[in-house]
């Protein structure tokens, strides 16, 4: 019985995430009115996270360089390091790192805040106000991660992409003007439009979709908290992980949709 | 007790709920009339609050009726539901003010969010509805700065700002000093006699009874268990009121 309760449960809370998205994407229209709110979210958000994905993109980029290194030069093809710390840092490093960054220390918080209200009567004021709570609190929050990951992740693969280069000198002998020839050559497409690959589009693409499933996931987890203090706490718990599974699941999936054969 | 007159504008119709095993209201039948001021008293703990939820629509029945100006609240359409509280104020127990808004933004929210009023007019709304509640000069604190009475006097601002027909109060007076407390008690009745505002007041003071109601209800197990004006309550010989009334609340 309890695991049914539970399984139900999963599925109530699913139901609601995915109710919460169909109406946000229906309140697009406010947008307009509501760009200060995004605006602060955007900024209170950014300043949370952008030392911690600077500090961790740059660690990672020097961690790839350093181990696919090693093996390349094995067989004599150190030179072609740049090429694969960018293609990794833009196809899956900087979106997921970026992402699981952002579940942590900005859905945390969206869930507290929103939980916070939840449980001391604030979204029932809301409510009373006849204020719409999508509109005034979800869909500047969705928006403001949807426009932030993205541009995060831009930021942490190219920290990621200039960390792999210390490496890829200091360790490996390769010049920095090779390394960054290579990079830059392995970002470019010249025959397409902007002439960047799909590698890059894809990368921010996954972003974007993490901002929103991010957002939504901790903002419903917070109006859906119960009981005080005990519940905030809960449901801070359950944004960070649901997001953080989702996030690997969705990845998994867009990563086959856009590399299929 | 006041009663013919005016026409019924809202009624609890044998409303029960619970909140899973635990039962809070079992058949609670009440009925307001229009510019009529209905108080509430009760133990803590009994659902008064609730009761109040019900009125505005925030917690639905799980049986009975709950009728607001010839709507039942159950089977309202979400519109008619927002135009509906548009006329209404709703004064939390605990105020319930956006944490991250000034006390300023927050009476000025219903306003901003559901009117067209320039920012001046609505600054001026604000103000005055601060000063009624003597809170002249707060406009940029913070709630988290604010005491509890303050904070309930900034709640009951936000409720009165957009002039509402009707208004429920959740324990007007907790938290403020005798003194002005007594002229909260006013400020309801006033409100009450100048623009004929119906309203349901929860509290546990007789003094908030004696200055603002026009009529009393007491509950407790879930339904109401006496009624009467306030005269009628203090004069009251029935023991169980008599008990009640002398039980020193919270
Ligand atoms: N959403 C809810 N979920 C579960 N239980 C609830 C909920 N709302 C109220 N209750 C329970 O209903 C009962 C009545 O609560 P209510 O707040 O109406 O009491 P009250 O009469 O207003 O008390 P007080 O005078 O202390 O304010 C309480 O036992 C409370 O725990
Ligand atoms: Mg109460």
């Amino acid at each position: 019985m309890a695991f049914l309760e539970i399984l139900n449960g999963a599925f109530v809370a699913a139901g609601y995430r995915v109710d919460l998205l169909v109406q946000v994407v229906g309140k697009l229209g406010h947008l307009p009115r509501r760009r200060g709110l995004v605006a602060d979210q955007f900024y209170v958000g950014g300043i949370k996270v952008l030392h911690v994905v600077l500090l961790v993109g740059f660690s990672i980029g020097m961690v790839v360089s350093l181990q696919t290194g090693l093996e390349l030069s094995r067989i004599g093809q150190q030179d072609q390091i740049g090429t694969l710390v960018a293609l990794s840092m833009a196809r899956e490093m900087g979106p997921f790192i970026t992402s699981t960054i952002l579940a942590a220390a900005v859905g945390s918080a969206l869930a507290a805040e929103l939980g916070t209200m939840a449980v001391s009567e604030e979204l029932a004021a809301l409510e009373v106000l006849s204020i719409d709570r999508v509109s005034y609190l979800v869909l500047p929050r969705v928006v403001a991660l949807a426009i932030l990951c993205p541009m995060l992740t831009i930021l942490c693969d190219t920290v990621g992409i200039i960390g792999g280069g210390f490496v890829a000198r200091s360790q490996l002998g390769v010049g920095l003007a090779l390394y960054y020839d290579t990079v830059i050559d392995s970002l470019q497409t010249p025959s397409k439009l902007f002439s960047l690959p799909k590698d890059v589009y894809a990368g921010l693409f996954k972003s974007f979709v993490f901002g929103i499933v991010i957002a939504i996931i901790s903002c419903s987890a917070g109006i859906l908290a119960r009981g005080g203090a005990l519940g905030v706490g809960n449901a801070t718990r359950s944004a960070v992980r649901d997001s953080i599974i989702l996030v690997i699941i969705l990845n998994y999936f867009m990563t086959w949709y856009f590399y299929q054969q | 007790m006041k009663d013919g007159g005016g026409q019924s504008i809202i009624r609890f119709e044998e409303v029960s709920k619970a909140f899973g095993p635990k039962v809070v209201l079992r058949g609670m039948s009440l009925e307001v009339k229009r510019g009529e001021t209905l108080a509430i008293m009760g133990p803590s703990g009994i659902g008064k609050s609730v009761t109040l939820r019900h009125a505005v629509g925030l917690v639905q029945p799980d049986s009975g009726r709950v009728i607001v100006d010839d709507h039942d609240l159950s089977t309202i359409s979400r519109e008619d539901l927002r135009e509906l509280r548009k006329r209404m104020g709703y004064l939390f127990q605990e105020g319930a003010l956006i944490n991250w808004l000034s006390v300023g933004e927050n009476v000025a929210l219903p306003l901003r969010e559901n009117t067209d009023l320039a920012d001046e007019v609505i600054r001026e709304k604000v103000e005055e509805k601060l000063a009624l509640v003597q809170l002249r000069g707060t406009y940029d604190l913070m709630p988290p700065e604010l005491s509890g009475g303050m904070r309930k006097r900034v709640g009951l601002a936000r409720a009165l700002v957009t002039d509402p027909e009707i208004v429920f109060y959740d324990e007007p007076n907790t938290g403020l000093d005798p003194e002005i407390s007594m002229s909260i008690n006013h400020l309801i009745r006033d409100l009450a006699e100048r623009l004929q505002i119906t309203s349901i007041v929860v509290t546990h003071l007789v003094s908030c009874i004696l200055v603002v109601a026009d009529r009393v209800v007491l509950v407790d197990q879930g339904r109401v268990f006496a009624e009467g004006t306030p005269d009628e309550f203090i004069r009251s010989q029935d023991e169980r009121v008599v008990r009640f009334l002398a039980k020193p609340y919270d």
